[in-house]
């Protein structure tokens, strides 16, 4: 029986919130930079406590990633903090060239990504965010699935040197990573162990993953699951370990299908180990206002659509 | 260092700057040789720096970033003739495998390039957040920066013109080369920037204003502009310059603003600049 240990249910950008508060305190280094969405990022409590060490940037997110990266040299950490739409496609030049090319020591913090930012609708729903940062250079690009491993990635990416994009959310999902995890940039956790077909999720999609392996497990069916919460660098060796056994792939996330996990997932196996792959993702369209889950529901990106790109996925082997 | 001396490196960087154009037959020679004299005087005797020892992280050194990257062979001149890599090197501009790129950037880690530039308007931003490292650190130092007058169409530009005064970056010394040119024409057919010198006092900055090519002005006017710092403004100078400064059929022409000259022209060209300090 697929079962977990839950831990409460929060959301991701809290994790975020914790992990700078605790950076805060542990590494003079890290300086948080915000664009007027402290409290949509969970700022506050790092704010209040290094006030000297946190910049207030106003609404004019591509001055404060020209800041961040101005403020590396000298060797200081900035965290800049937005929802991910205007972390991202606001200001992809401004990363591009002073952050990625730069190689600077900047981590772009984005909240609010996909379609689960909910009823604002589809101007604030970034859902082509990691297919942009994963094609930049120098770039590591970071979803964590839960509370929990937001914090601990939070936390990580300080210590890593070089740009990182860092991708969470707003809606409160279940805390299923333990607290005391090790969280290891570019080492994808098998949460699930099976043989039948490999699930690959990001993000919200891993707790739905988690849902569809239960239905699945229901069937006969055996689920390996594997939380990819790094997509670049991608852990290909666990990708290919887990499909030489199940023979074929699901590639869960909330983002779009095109330029997102399952092609850098479809890379890999296309060079290595050609086997079925299925899609779970957003289908080359917007999203539109409405409740979070209901939106996972609508546009293809809830527990059934996993269940069944398993089965399609199985069926094709 | 005495003006007389200054004016001589001064020929040379220009000497430079049309060479290594004229090489390539690419680059920006027109910003170029009309920012040759503020470039001059910033390294060799305003800035406090080592080209010896060159540190990314430049603590306790003034630090200058040239926003406008595509005047790129200019910097580069300056920052080889001031040691930070031999003046040979000059001779890679914009050759495969180069250090010396189209635009600066730091991936080939040229000694004295700490960003990426090219990309318009993004250099004041970055600025500003060395700015306030320096402060963290408590570094007294201070930062330098060099925009184009048509760069300051760029929106980034007047976000951080006003995060800067906001927040009393008053260890930071913008300069605007104000040569009325771009590409396309006279900046007041492209996109006129109106009354810069009262934009930028409403945006809450002290401005001053020099002649580009009066190195006693360039002296006096800079070291005037850091006695002003340390005290809660930031600070722009609007340097008033010629495109193609030192080459009369190139002068106050946005012509040769990203044309290099034949080789013909060139010779002509480096007839009117004498050697100083020998070719590279």
């Amino acid at each position: 029986m697929i079962e977990f240990e839950i831990f409460g249910n929060k959301d991701t950008r809290s994790g975020f919130g914790e992990g700078l508060q605790e950076l805060g305190q542990k590494n003079p280094n890290v300086v948080g930079l915000c664009a007027d969405l402290i409290g949509s990022l969970k700022m506050d409590a790092f704010k209040k406590e290094n006030p000297d060490r946190f910049f207030q940037t106003g609404i004019a997110e591509a001055n404060m990633i020209g800041i961040a990266a101005g403020m590396t040299i000298g060797g200081k950490i900035p965290f800049t903090g937005t929802f991910a739409i205007f972390s991202t496609g606001r200001v992809y030049d401004q990363i591009r060239q002073s952050v990625a090319y730069s190689n600077k020591n900047v981590k772009i913090c984005a909240s609010h990504a996909g379609l689960t930012l909910g009823e604002d609708g589809a101007t604030h729903q970034v859902l082509e965010d990691i297919g942009m940062m994963k094609m930049l250079p120098n770039m590591t690009v970071v979803v964590p699935c839960d509370f929990n491993q937001t914090k601990q990635a939070t936390i990580a990416i300080a210590d890593h040197e070089g740009p990182v994009y860092l991708r969470f959310g707003r809606p409160v999902m279940p805390i299923f990573i333990k607290p005391d995890a090790e969280f290891v940039i570019g080492k994808a956790d098998v949460l699930i162990e099976g043989t039948d077909v490999t699930i690959i999720a990001c993000g919200h999609m891993v707790w739905k993953s988690i849902e569809a392996a239960k239905k699945l497990e229901a069937k006969g069916i055996s689920v390996e699951l594997i939380n990819m919460h790094t997509i670049k660098p991608l852990d290909a060796a666990a990708i290919l370990k887990s499909v030489s056994k199940t023979k074929c792939v699901v590639t869960a996330e909330e983002h779009m299908i095109n330029g997102g996990l399952g092609d850098s997932v479809a890379q890999v196996l296309t060079r290595n180990l050609l086997v079925p792959q299925e899609f779970v993702g957003v289908n080359d369209t917007f999203g539109e206002s409405g409740n979070p889950m209901e939106l996972m529901t609508k546009y293809g990106i809830d527990t059934d659509n996993v269940v069944e790109a398993a089965l399609k996925a199985i069926s094709r082997k | 260092m005495e003006t007389l001396e200054l004016e001589k490196i001064a020929s040379q960087v220009r000497r430079d700057i049309l060479r290594m154009v004229s090489a390539v037959n690419s680059g920006h020679p027109g910003g170029s040789l009309g920012c040759a004299d503020f470039l001059t005087v910033l390294y060799f005797d305003i800035m406090n720096h080592n080209a010896s020892n060159f540190s990314m992280d430049g603590l306790n050194e003034d630090i200058f970033f040239l926003s406008n990257g595509h005047i790129s062979p200019v910097w580069y001149s300056v920052l080889a003739r001031s040691g930070y890599f031999p003046t040979s090197e000059l001779g890679t501009f914009r050759k495969l495998g180069s250090r010396l790129q189209g635009h600066p950037s730091t991936d080939k880690k040229l000694p004295g390039i700490r960003m990426a530039s090219g990309s318009l308007g993004q250099g004041l931003s970055v600025a500003v957040g060395t700015a306030n490292a320096k402060k963290l650190n408590n570094d007294k130092s201070l930062v330098f920066t060099l925009h184009g007058d048509g760069e300051l169409q760029e929106g980034q530009i007047w976000e951080a013109l006003m995060y800067a005064a906001a927040n009393k970056v008053d260890n930071l010394i913008a300069t605007i080369d104000y040569n009325g040119r771009q590409i396309d024409g006279d900046v007041d057919d492209v996109l006129s920037l109106g009354n810069l010198h009262a934009k930028f006092t409403a945006f809450g900055w002290e401005v001053l204003e020099m002649d580009g090519h009066n190195i006693d002005e360039l002296k006096a006017t800079l070291r005037k502009a850091i006695s002003m710092t340390g005290n809660q403004k930031p600070i722009v100078i609007i340097m008033k310059t010629e495109m193609g400064q030192g080459v009369d059929f190139m002068i106050g022409s946005h012509k040769w603003h990203g044309v290099a000259p034949n080789p013909e022209q060139l010779e002509n060209a480096l007839g009117q600049l004498t050697e100083t300090l020998g070719d590279y």
